[in-house]
């Protein structure tokens, strides 16, 4: 049987500072090396310094998961040399002397599958290498050390997924855990990245890492199955190894460096005294904690009657159920949630295009409002949508500007539908016998009209007129 | 210009307009100038101290509010950073370092208005306990010039000792401030762990370390405790005192305390002259109202071991930085990948240093940990059991501060396990967070002897008055320098 166990590296993209010091938790948008202080640079004479929200927000991912967590939590030194390491050695967690860790063990459904959670660790990233020069003669590494002392938290799960699509099912709904938590945004290039490790049936274990996507995670468990198989089948030994995903080739290759051998000499970290983590916190960490979204979802379906599929749409993404959560009103929730759904997320579909939108959640309930009470139509509704993203104006200003309004007053309606009559007969005819026609009379009268002819009172018109 | 003054003495003079701090200041800089040659206590001068006193002086004259220090003369142990000046551990791994930043001890001193004369020598990294493995050269006791100051803060001791500044801060990780004081005559103190932040102090090993204060009264140590102490932001370790006031009742004495005479520290290997200093400082003490009893504390004899095995797992971590990448000396990178880069680079370091970094990289390593870095973790949780036992019976325990006089600089240089057990008496405290002190007691064929207090966690209050009391027992031959 095929093995695959995970371990995920999240960055806590939603504190404002790194783990240990003030400087900035965004490094992004930081020229290179500024982003720095004495303190993540490891200088001479300085101390970290925790930063207790992280504690907090990397308890919370733990809870999530269902994992246990300790009263108290300590931190230790894995000493190794590394350019990208500022101290020489990171500050991390370990859990062989003791649970000590955020979390413990804990587990998550994946459909119907469950997922042991082997631990979860707080941790600092390191800095980043740039590599310069072409050949490994003339190659110098450059190191930008504005990510160093980012807040990581480090997710190891049990060998439990069998296949890539359990992968690629787990790492979805937990991205959709980490942003529904508002502890990380894992559409931010870096923020995930992962180590796999692989075996197939009767072949030993193979550990890849430095997968710097969840995108890249999948193909690479796909990838090293394919491999291994193809191995066993000519009867060739797998060896025990560690691979590092190459990402522009999309393949693994067996590192020659002796990772494996490598002693970290782990102790505990005596600059961090053991920070307890009592009863209280928890329990208010418990109250804060976001509803989850099968809960979410649950309640789409029971208090609005939205149907199953929308609703587990519409709760697994946090920019939506926010969304959603602000605008509905008890009435026109399923409407709102069919705007959500159906055209609203084709027109933010990147992060860019989030971030650039200038729609409200009133915009959302005032146009679910007028669908409902057939002043707009649905066509006219998404092209109200669109103009609302682009400019943000008020849903009555774009609806005269564009004039959107329904054609409902009943003697300008009853004249369309009398010229469709006659321009029509062949299909008036039919209409008597067959009610699709109906559909494609109403289609010719909704053309006439630029999709504004108010479309339940065209169709009782339209009925009256045909007998 | 008198220099052999307390640095009470010396707020009191300048408060008064007996003296001004420039007078004072400069009359200091021209002794350091005049004997510091056949010292060696300073790497560097302040090329500013006049002139910073001289501004002192002027808020005094102004009526402007002036710190608590008057401008005096301090001198400061060269692991601890002085914002946009050299901080070079007596290294030369560090000898172009110069510090962004203060330490937290030193932001609040020159908030006191305290001047820096200059940064003092050290064995490198604080690793040793004769100041001999100063890559910049050994410093020398001014008692006598062909014997060692002790160490490691033996720069700092030797400028007290000699005049050169009126108090120095030092750092204490297995008795680096007490062992100097007790070889140079000075009081030295190490204590509570937490009780000073260690921020922009150079680590050697931060679980035990503390900085401490060393100066000519026990008085001037409460005064200078009581401006650095206290919880600091950029120090998650330091501990909340509550504000307490360690000079006031310093006087309380001692009478009814109950003193621990600790056996396993005046046993095997003790010199005589050390061991009368001893009996004579306990009858001393009886004769002020203590009452003195022998105390056993079973792990002394491992504590050493346990000492080095601890202190070199984590010099081993803290020194790893050390890689010449992003501070350090010039040495270009061409011709190297990173790891042969740093193997050359850190050949810079010197003999000592390397040889607890090689003990460091296998006490804790995989297989050996159990054999000897978690073993000795154990004795460090035994022995603050039987540390913390014992003060449950005495307020106070006592013991000399080394067991053996000053020795010869070069006589112990080549035998590395006859130097650690120079540490027996003074590394308890460290590995049990407790504070000691230590007091100049005896002068034995013109080399100081010195005696330590030791109190329990948190009682550093009474511990100074306690060491205030035996303190005015003593009267000492002035240094013949």
């Amino acid at each position: 049987m095929t093995k695959i166990g995970l371990e995920i590296h999240c960055q806590l993209t939603k504190l404002e500072s790194k783990l240990f010091c003030s400087c900035k938790a965004n490094y992004r948008e930081h020229e290179i090396n500024s982003n720095i202080c004495p303190v993540c640079m490891g200088l001479p004479g300085t101390l970290p310094r925790i930063n207790q929200k992280a504690i907090e927000k990397a308890t919370l991912i733990a809870m999530a998961l269902n994992c246990s967590t300790p009263d108290k939590i300590a931190f230790f030194r894995k000493n190794y040399f590394y350019p990208d390491l500022p101290k020489n050695f990171q500050i991390t967690q370990l859990n062989i002397y003791g649970d000590t860790s955020v979390g413990g063990s804990g587990m998550i459904m994946v459909g119907d599958k469950q997922i042991r959670i082997t631990r979860i660790q707080l941790e600092e990233d390191p800095g980043r290498l740039i590599y310069e020069g072409s050949s490994s003669k003339n190659q110098t590494t450059l190191v930008d050390y504005n990510r160093a002392g980012v807040a990581l938290v480090e997710i190891v799960t049990e060998p439990d997924f069998e296949n890539p699509k359990q992968v690629r099912e787990f790492l979805n709904i937990l991205s959709d855990l980490l942003e529904n938590l508002n502890v990380a945004d894992p559409s931010l290039e870096g923020a995930m990245r992962a180590d796999a490790n692989v075996s197939i049936e009767g072949g030993n274990k193979v550990e890849i890492k430095n997968i710097g996507s969840f995108h890249d995670l999948e193909k690479a468990v796909h990838f090293e199955i394919t491999r291994q198989e193809s191995l066993h089948s000519r009867d060739i030994p797998i060896a025990q190894e560690t691979r590092h995903w190459d990402d522009k080739r999309k393949i693994t290759i067996s590192s020659r460096s002796k990772e494996e051998e490598l002693d970290y000499r782990y102790f505990l970290e005596g600059d961090i005294p053991w920070i307890t983590i009592g009863k209280e916190i928890h329990q208010r960490l418990k109250l804060e904690m976001p509803e989850s979204i099968s809960s979410k979802k649950e309640r789409y379906v029971s208090s609005y009657n939205i149907p199953e599929q929308v609703a587990m749409v519409l709760s697994s993404d946090k920019f939506y159920s926010d969304l959603f959560d602000k605008s509905h009103t008890k009435n026109n929730a399923k409407e709102v949630a069919n705007i959500i759904t159906t055209d609203l997320m084709g027109l933010v579909d990147t992060r860019e295009k989030r971030e650039r939108s200038k729609l409200l959640p009133s915009h959302l309930n005032d146009l679910a409002d007028l669908i409902q009470s057939g002043k707009l139509t649905r066509t006219s509704a998404k092209n109200a949508l669109y103009e609302i993203v682009k400019s943000g104006k008020e849903l009555s200003q774009i609806i005269s500007e564009m004039d959107l309004g329904n054609v409902s007053d009943k003697n300008q309606l009853l004249t369309i539908i009398k010229q469709v009559i006659s321009e029509e007969p062949q299909a008036v005819e039919q209409a008597k016998s067959n009610p699709q026609t109906v559909n494609f009379l109403v289609g010719k009268i909704m053309q006439k009209t630029k999709g504004k002819a108010d479309p339940k009172l065209t169709l009782v018109l339209l009925k009256k007129e045909l007998g | 210009m008198n220099l052999k003054i307390s640095a009470l003495e010396y707020i009191d003079q300048v408060k008064n307009g007996q003296i001004s701090a420039e007078e004072f200041v400069s009359a200091t800089i021209d002794r350091i100038k005049k004997i510091d040659g056949k010292l060696h206590a300073f790497l560097q001068i302040n090329p500013d101290a006049v002139e910073q006193a001289r501004k002192v002086d002027k808020k005094i004259k102004l009526g402007e509010k002036v710190g608590a220090c008057f401008g005096m003369p301090i001198s400061i142990k060269d692991n601890i950073c002085i914002k946009n000046s050299k901080t070079t551990c007596a290294s030369k791994m560090l000898e172009n370092f110069i510090a962004p930043y203060d330490a937290t001890v030193i932001s609040k001193l020159k908030q006191q208005d305290a001047i820096f004369v200059g940064k003092v020598n050290m064995d490198e990294f604080a690793m040793g306990l004769t100041t001999e493995f100063s890559a910049y050269g050994p410093s020398k006791n001014p008692w006598n010039t062909d014997y060692v100051p002790g160490g490691s803060s033996g720069g700092s001791a030797v400028s007290v000792s000699a005049f050169e500044c009126v108090a120095s801060l030092g750092s204490d990780t297995g008795g680096s401030v007490r062992n100097p004081a007790s070889f140079c005559s000075t009081v030295g103190y190490k204590p509570t762990y937490g009780l000073i932040s260690r921020y922009g102090l150079i680590s050697y090993a931060n679980s035990i370390e503390q900085i401490g204060p060393m100066t000519r009264t026990v008085k001037d140590t409460a005064f200078l405790l009581n401006i650095l102490c206290g919880l600091d932001t950029n120090d998650n370790t330091t501990i909340d005192n509550g504000n307490q006031d360690y000079l006031s009742e310093i006087d309380s004495g001692i009478e009814g305390k109950k003193i621990g005479i600790i056996q396993e520290m005046i046993g095997e290997g003790i010199d005589s002259q050390v061991l009368s200093a001893t009996k004579d400082a306990i009858s001393k003490l009886e004769g002020l109202g203590a009452i003195c009893d022998n105390v056993s504390i079973d792990m002394v004899k491992y504590s050493v071991a346990s000492y080095y095995t601890i202190t070199a797992t984590e010099a081993g971590s803290n020194l790893a930085r050390y890689d010449n990448i992003r501070y350090g000396y010039e040495f270009p990178v061409e011709g190297y990948e990173f790891n042969s880069y740093i193997s050359k680079v850190r050949s810079k370091f010197g003999p000592e240093v390397i040889r607890r970094m090689i003990l460091g990289g296998f006490v804790p390593s995989a297989g050996h940990a159990g054999k000897y870095f978690l073993k000795a973790l154990k004795v460090k949780s035994k022995l603050t059991k039987e540390v913390n036992q014992a003060f449950k019976k005495y307020d106070f325990l006592i013991a000399p501060t080394v067991p053996v006089l000053p020795f010869k600089i070069g006589e112990k240089i080549n035998d590395p396990v006859a130097l650690f057990l120079v540490d027996i008496n003074t590394v308890m405290s460290n590995l049990s967070g407790t504070p000691s002190i230590s007091i100049p007691y005896a002068i034995s064929n013109g080399l100081p002897i010195g005696m330590q207090l030791l109190a329990k966690h948190r009682d550093d209050k009474s511990l100074l008055q306690a060491a205030r009391a035996l303190e005015t027992t003593v009267q000492l031959p002035e240094v013949p320098i």
